[in-house]
């Protein structure tokens, strides 16, 4: 049997082969792969920053999720196929992977932005600072009436009986359980550097071990409380404004002890398009744009000149409100970049037994 | 011309001898199969054994090597005894090492290595070498000593030598809750060993008694069984007794493979067939006495795989059972009725099976939750006064997988019942059996291929399962495959991962011989 590669056959491959080739996109600079967490708090960049970025530049942007594991961008740079422009970091992953060498370091005169306007400008040297937000416990007004008013309630399950719901990571769950255990807010890291100190914090967990939720994704807890499967919930404070906000529900915030941080830009290393990165950075940071965000979601803005243009009637809701800050718990985000990796491996086995 | 007629070589039509010919083409016949075959094997070779092969390296082969970056030190740990923490000369390798690695970055990378044998020493690892790459000159020994205590703690240096091999058997260890004996951990050592070394002495003593016995004498043949079963008493009696996790199920298991080895053979020649499992059960007891002398268990803190493999096989266990109660008699009733309601009915069967499966995963959210369906009717009928704690619980981990596993175990059933001829249980009827008993020793023995390749298939499903527990399921019901997934997605810990795929592989293998030697692989059928 012979297979007859005539002049026609032959043809028809070589301009199968031009049409596959010309199907790639025209310049690498035309697209950009923006990644962060998804829910209510990806939407609002959405509408603050990537739908405008598009619209003004002609960009097309690609949007991803993730949960914040630094292994995923670990393997990416390591594998040295890096797909992912500009990734929405939290605090530790940012420090723990600028240490590892995994991120850019950011040049601010390439970026155009005066590095001193930015709240927690100077504590890193591979992330741009985006937003402020806090991580806080929540619950159902119709449901806890009274409902609680400082964290120690939240290991109270005589006064405030039901499920609790926390985040699937040590983070700021440990300092909680000190701070309930009667550590003053100022003393919380000395005491969690200490062996004693984790143990002293684990055993607190495990008096409401059994009554807890653990959820991964952001956008679980105000889902959890609407469902009724949780009575307090810890959550991130901008995804229970924005449920109280769109959907009307009788949530509310208990701002005690609110773990305060910082959520970043950054740009994984050799990745192929770090201009256009720099490019949407440089947007994403302007004053206006940074004060439209709040109209959707209550996170502060990081941008100093931005918190004049922010909506008043958003302002109480924001981390940064004074009448928040009062016991607010800043996280020591170096003491989370030391010792977080073994911290969590301690926390997944503690959870599994 | 009589005599050479007779013995005449028999000729094909253009004179090859038959033979010849037949030979030549049964020789084509065979490479046409291989040609048709090679594709598909090679496709199964480059997909299935090739990546089985490379995570079988990944485990014993140390993704995280980190003898390049600590080159100096390695290079003086060389002939270093370990009895004492080393001298000077070391401790300037170690210094030296640790400027470069701040240098290149690779600190994070040691202390994250280093830390999967010793707990707590990353961010000391990392702070170490940021003061170190400011130290100018020697004494080396009391300034990095002064820097951080660890290093003049003879563990550190114990366990920086181990990370020198590149083959390591430290990720295979950790996967079954063992390290290496160091002098933090000394008295964990002690605790224990001893029962379980003269266990299983004994227990290698009986079988080679037994073994030689029968050589002897096959007289001794019919003891098999009986002294089997003993055996297995007195394993279970004193596994009981262990403290340590592994030796617990280590025992028991061993036991259990002696057992059911002696049970299959059964009638008089009994030894012979049984002899390559009393073989193996001896070879396991040999590789457990050896891994329990001369490693140690982890911390109490940090030991969990053990216990998450045992669970994961009682999970997949118990989803099995439960689809087979489920299944068979849906099976029953669709072979027996006529064809057209049959596939009616089929239809209910297959639509789950069609959609997908995070879908029905999140369907059972609606109905197990505290305000759920289920929950509401139950308060309802006032059968319970609050919410039953149905998802986030065992209950609800294996109802969900029950429902998606359903379909796999139900078809292989119901496609051997349909070859069952019914005149079967007619004819056993009318030899005056009960229904019950037609049902048990005429029906029942037939559908059996079809039980066990359903079972089967649905078991080893059920053992990869993770994201259904991770749904559902509260933080004790995680099994073995969430925290391979863990491993390489939040810990990038390759060799980890690869080393809890190594210990469940070889757990199904163990297994699957097993099944083979009280079912049969070439008795099953899937329809």
């Amino acid at each position: 049997m012979k297979i007859k590669l005539g002049l026609a056959g032959l043809l028809m491959t070589g301009v199968a082969a031009i049409a596959l080739s010309a199907a790639k996109p025209a310049a690498a600079e035309d697209q950009l792969t923006v990644v962060s967490w998804g829910g209510a708090y990806q939407d609002s960049q959405r509408e603050a920053f990537m739908k405008p970025f598009q619209k003004d530049t002609g960009t097309k942007i690609t949007e991803e999720e993730y949960n914040g594991e630094i292994a995923k961008i670990r393997a990416m740079v390591q594998a040295k196929s890096v797909t992912w422009d500009v990734i929405d970091i939290d605090t530790q992953t940012a420090l723990a992977a600028c240490a590892e060498g995994i991120l850019e370091t950011i040049d601010w005169k390439k970026l155009g932005l005066d590095r001193s306007k930015f709240i927690g400008g100077d504590l890193q040297d591979c992330a741009v600072p985006n937003i402020v937000y806090a991580t806080v416990i929540a619950y159902d007004t119709t449901k806890l009436n009274p409902g609680p008013t400082s964290i120690k309630d939240l290991f109270d399950l005589q006064k405030f009986p039901g499920k609790r719901g926390l985040q699937k990571n040590p983070f700021v769950n440990l300092e909680w359980a000190l701070i309930a255990d009667g550590v003053p807010i100022a003393d919380v890291y000395k005491v969690l550097n200490t062996p004693e100190g984790v143990d002293r914090a684990f055993k607190k967990l495990d008096t409401i071990k059994s009554q807890v939720v653990w959820w991964e994704a952001g956008a679980q807890p105000p889902q959890l409380l609407a469902d009724g499967q949780v009575a307090i919930t810890s959550a991130w404070n901008g995804r229970i404004y924005n449920a109280v906000q769109k959907d009307k529900k009788p949530f509310k915030i208990i701002w005690d002890a609110q773990g305060f941080d910082w959520d970043w830009w950054s740009i994984p290393k050799g990745g192929p398009r770090v201009d256009t990165a720099y490019k949407f950075i440089t947007y994403s940071s302007q004053p206006d744009k940074m004060a439209n965000q709040t109209k959707y979601i209550s996170y502060g803005p990081a941008n100093k000149d931005a918190i004049p243009n922010v909506d008043p009637a958003v302002l109480p809701n924001l981390p940064t409100a004074p009448e928040n800050m009062t016991t607010a718990l800043i996280v020591d985000v170096q003491f989370w970049a030391d010792k977080g990796e073994e911290l969590r491996q301690r926390f997944n086995t503690w959870l599994a037994q | 011309m009589v005599a050479t007629a007779a013995f005449d070589i028999v000729r094909t039509a253009d004179g090859i001898p038959l033979k010849d010919k037949l030979a030549r083409v049964e020789r084509s016949q065979k490479l046409r199969a291989l040609g048709l075959v090679l594709p598909l094997f090679l496709y199964i070779a480059l997909s299935f054994a090739l990546p089985i092969a490379d995570m079988l390296r990944n485990g014993v082969l140390d993704p995280e090597y980190v003898g390049t970056a600590l080159s100096r030190t390695m290079a003086v740990l060389q002939g270093w005894a370990g009895s004492d923490i080393p001298d000077e000369n070391a401790f300037a390798a170690l210094t030296d090492d640790l400027k470069q690695a701040q240098k290149d970055k690779t600190t994070a990378l040691i202390g994250k290595r280093l830390n999967y044998v010793l707990s707590g020493v990353r961010s000391k690892i990392i702070a170490s070498a940021r003061k170190a790459d400011k130290l100018e000159a020697g004494p080396y020994k009391e300034a990095l000593i002064a820097i951080d205590p660890v290093w003049g703690q003879l563990e550190t240096w114990q366990a920086i030598q181990q990370a020198g091999h590149r083959v390591t058997p430290l990720y295979l260890m950790t996967a079954v809750d063992r390290t290496w004996p160091f002098a933090s951990n000394a008295d964990r050592s002690a605790a224990g060993g001893f029962h379980i070394n003269v266990t299983l002495l004994l227990l290698l003593a009986v079988l080679s008694v037994a073994f030689i016995g029968s050589r002897i004498n096959p007289v001794y043949a019919p003891v098999g069984p009986p002294m089997c079963a003993s055996v297995l008493i007195v394993l279970f009696m004193i596994s009981a007794q262990q403290p340590d996790a592994l030796a617990r199920y280590g025992v028991a298991g061993v036991g259990i493979i002696t057992a059911l080895a002696g049970a299959g053979s059964r009638a008089s020649a009994a030894w012979r067939p049984a002899l390559p499992y009393f073989a193996a059960g001896a070879v396991a007891c040999l590789v457990w006495f050896i891994v329990l002398s001369t490693t140690v268990s982890v911390d109490p803190n940090r030991a969990v795989y053990v216990a998450i493999m045992a669970r994961t096989f009682w999970i997949a266990t118990l989803v099995t059972l439960s689809t087979l109660l489920l299944g068979f008699p849906v099976a029953y009733l669709l072979a027996s009725l006529p064809t057209r309601t049959s596939n009616l009915l089929m239809i209910l069967v297959l639509l789950p099976f069609w959609t997908s499966l995070l879908v029905r995963t999140t369907a059972w959210f609606v109905l197990l939750q505290d305000n759920g369906v289920i929950n509401d009717a139950l308060q309802y009928l006032h059968l319970t006064d609050h919410p039953l704690r149905l998802i986030f619980s065992r209950f609800g981990t294996v109802v969900a997988m029950t429902h998606i596993q359903l379909p796999f175990t139900l078809l292989p059933i119901f496609s051997v019942m349909k070859t069952i001829p019914p005149s079967h249980v007619r004819a056993a009827r009318s030899l005056g059996a009960g229904p019950f008993y037609a049902f048990w020793r005429v029906y029942f023995p037939q559908t059996m291929p079809g039980i066990a390749a359903g079972c089967l298939l649905t078991f080893i499903l059920s053992l990869g399962y993770y994201i259904t527990p991770a749904l559902v399921g509260g933080p004790t019901d995680q099994m073995v495959s969430g925290f391979i997934a863990s491993a390489i997605n939040q810990e990038n810990n390759w060799g980890m991962a690869s080393a809890l795929g190594t210990v469940l592989l070889a757990a199904i293998i163990v297994l699957y011989v097993l099944y083979n030697r009280i079912v049969g692989i070439d008795k099953m059928k899937f329809g």
